[in-house]
């Protein structure tokens, strides 16, 4: 039933870019996020052992693993969000770590919450609106800084949010909920997405959609971190994977390794 | 001389005003329990003390630095918001991580210090607050003598808990509130600054409860215990009307205000205990409140 109601998320053909260009500035090797040597506590729980992991400007990365490997935690631990934490997190060149998670986020982060965090007391738009802009014209009065895109960028790019606007946000249904999470951070300017199970639950033509919306996020040269459980979903999109067993690095895929080692990478994903 | 049920009309209209001028109080310092509650997850128990401290900086204000009334309503507020920030930044902080039991404990713990502060200073027998010139006198309905102040002070609070609301629901400085309500965590790693919303809902929140105290000191007289008499029947309220409900908290205050007046009519006996009756059947009915939303 919702991949009915939901097709409308195809209306644009795929070949017609729906966002605006973005100017993000790109230098060669330039790391976005910059992890080493990371670890990571919830409380007296140790979780992270030792991440290290570093993404370049523009590049698509993803964390593989079975749950409980510590995908989610690094995502967590980039945002300022466990508990205690040593090592280095470098974003955009800033270290964060001892930083306060606001401060944090205002280096150029986007966060799309596994559970997808949409507000029940707010509306569709309030929830659109509420995040404060982070773009790097925000702090740094850089000239090519991304500005993030317009409500009606966004609204194109997702008629159904238009269409529920003023519904509160847990009333849409899963696959809007997932595109209101989206839109709402590529409004802020964030160019440095992370993405956690973006496709968790949802209906496969609503996947679809997504794939072809962080395709096209790539192509504007947003730096995105996934983690995924959904390996077809994430294998065209990512230059990396990285394989998470135990809160560390397993093993690292890149994307032209993907042929031989698929076999491994079955073999760590448990599929 | 008209009656309604054997009650002279007279009688009946003057104990529902005084119970809509309670239910004002009820309903203004709900309110700020209510933000309180959803935002730092506190049952601040000093909320009495508070509304008690606003009266006073206002009797001060005026005995000491002969500051009128009205900027006493600027003034008191903003002493009583300071004081709440001081409270936040420097104990409360340390709370919000652990059950509500401790923030309880504490600020029932600072409601006790601070109402000694001022016993010590002032007795019990409390001090007398001079209306202001404009509001002597009374208007005449016709069917009843309207006090002016009295006018005043449910005009004030019912165009402040409306403003409250308007705020909270249907600005986008509200929006931050709710979301930081929900789920704080997320909402600071989005990059709002949420311990200073937090510090700033405090001071909000006890602001309006010394506002209130402002309000009250002409009507009530400027006593320590003010404060500690008050704020039970304030806690019922917030039970019946739903934790955290700001609607709610507005509604029942008003509601409650009123019963209480209308059993002072036509039972006396029951008028200091039929807000708790009410409180016990709530729970049993509805346990999150008439407004509250189950979990």
């Amino acid at each position: 039933m919702s991949a009915i109601s939901t097709t409308s998320f195809s209306t644009t053909p795929s070949n017609d870019p729906v966002i605006a260009p973005i100017h993000i500035p790109l230098a060669a090797a330039d790391a976005a996020v910059s992890i080493s040597n990371l670890h990571a506590y919830y409380g007296e729980s140790h979780i992270l052992h030792g991440v290290s992991l570093e993404v370049n400007r523009g590049e698509l990365i993803t964390l593989l693993g079975r749950n409980g490997a510590g995908r989610t935690t690094t995502l967590k631990a980039i945002l300022g969000l466990t508990g205690k934490c040593a090592g280095s997190i470098k974003i955009n060149g800033v270290e964060a770590i001892g930083m306060p998670s606001h401060k944090i986020a205002r280096l150029g982060l986007g966060y799309c919450p596994e559970e997808r965090g949409i507000f029940s007391s707010l509306s569709c738009e309030e929830n659109l609106l509420l995040l404060p802009k982070v773009g790097l014209g925000k702090s740094g009065g850089n000239a090519n800084a991304n500005a993030g895109m317009s409500v009606e960028e966004l609204y194109a790019m997702f008629p159904n949010l238009k269409e529920r606007r003023a519904s509160q946000g847990t009333r849409l249904s899963g696959g809007e909920q997932q595109m209101l999470a989206m839109a709402r951070i590529l409004r802020t300017g964030a160019d440095i997405l992370l993405l956690d199970e973006i496709t968790e639950g949802l209906a496969p033509v609503i996947v679809q959609v997504l794939g072809r919306v962080i395709r096209e996020l790539k192509a504007k040269g947003f730096t995105i971190i996934m983690v995924e459980q959904n390996f077809r979903f994430a294998a065209p999109l990512a230059d990396r994977h990285y394989v998470m067993e135990h809160g560390k690095i397993a093993a690292i895929v890149e994307k032209h390794e993907l042929a031989t080692k698929t076999e491994m990478l079955h073999e760590f994903l448990g599929v | 001389m008209t009656e309604i049920f054997g009650v002279p009309t007279q009688a009946l209209m003057g104990q529902l005003m005084i119970g809509l001028v309670n239910g004002s109080f009820y309903a203004m310092l709900s309110l700020g329990l209510a933000v309180i509650f959803g935002m730092l997850n506190v049952v601040n128990f000093a909320h009495g003390a508070f509304y008690m401290m606003g009266a006073f900086f206002s009797w001060m204000l005026l005995n000491y630095f002969g500051v009128n009334y009205w900027w006493s309503l600027l003034l008191a507020p903003l002493g009583v918001a300071i004081v709440g920030i001081i409270i936040e930044k420097t104990m409360l902080r340390w709370l919000y991580q652990l059950d509500h039991l401790y923030g309880l404990l504490l600020t029932f713990g600072l409601a006790l210090i601070i109402e000694g502060i001022f016993r010590d200073q002032y007795g019990v027998s409390g001090q007398p607050y001079d209306l202001p010139e404009l509001f002597k006198g009374a208007f005449d309905l016709g069917f009843m003598m309207l006090p002016k102040y009295r006018a005043w002070v449910i005009v004030a609070c019912l165009s402040i808990c409306f403003a409250t609301w308007f705020v909270i629901e249907r600005t986008r400085l509200g929006s931050y509130l709710r979301a930081g309500t929900e789920n704080p965590k997320l909402v600071q790693a989005f990059g709002i600054n949420v311990p200073l919303m937090v510090t700033l809902t405090y001071a909000f929140g006890v602001g309006l409860a010394g506002l209130a105290g402002v309000l009250a000191a002409p009507v009530y007289q400027v006593n320590p215990l003010m404060g500690s008499n008050i704020v039970i029947v304030v806690f019922a309220v917030v039970v019946i009307g739903g934790m955290g409900s700001i609607l709610g908290a507005i509604v029942t205050g008003l509601a409650l205000g009123l019963i209480e007046g209308l059993t002072k009519v036509f039972y006396p006996e029951a008028s200091a205990t039929v807000v708790f009756i009410i409180m016990a059947i709530v729970l049993l009915i509805r346990p999150a409140g008439l407004f509250g939303r189950e979990k």
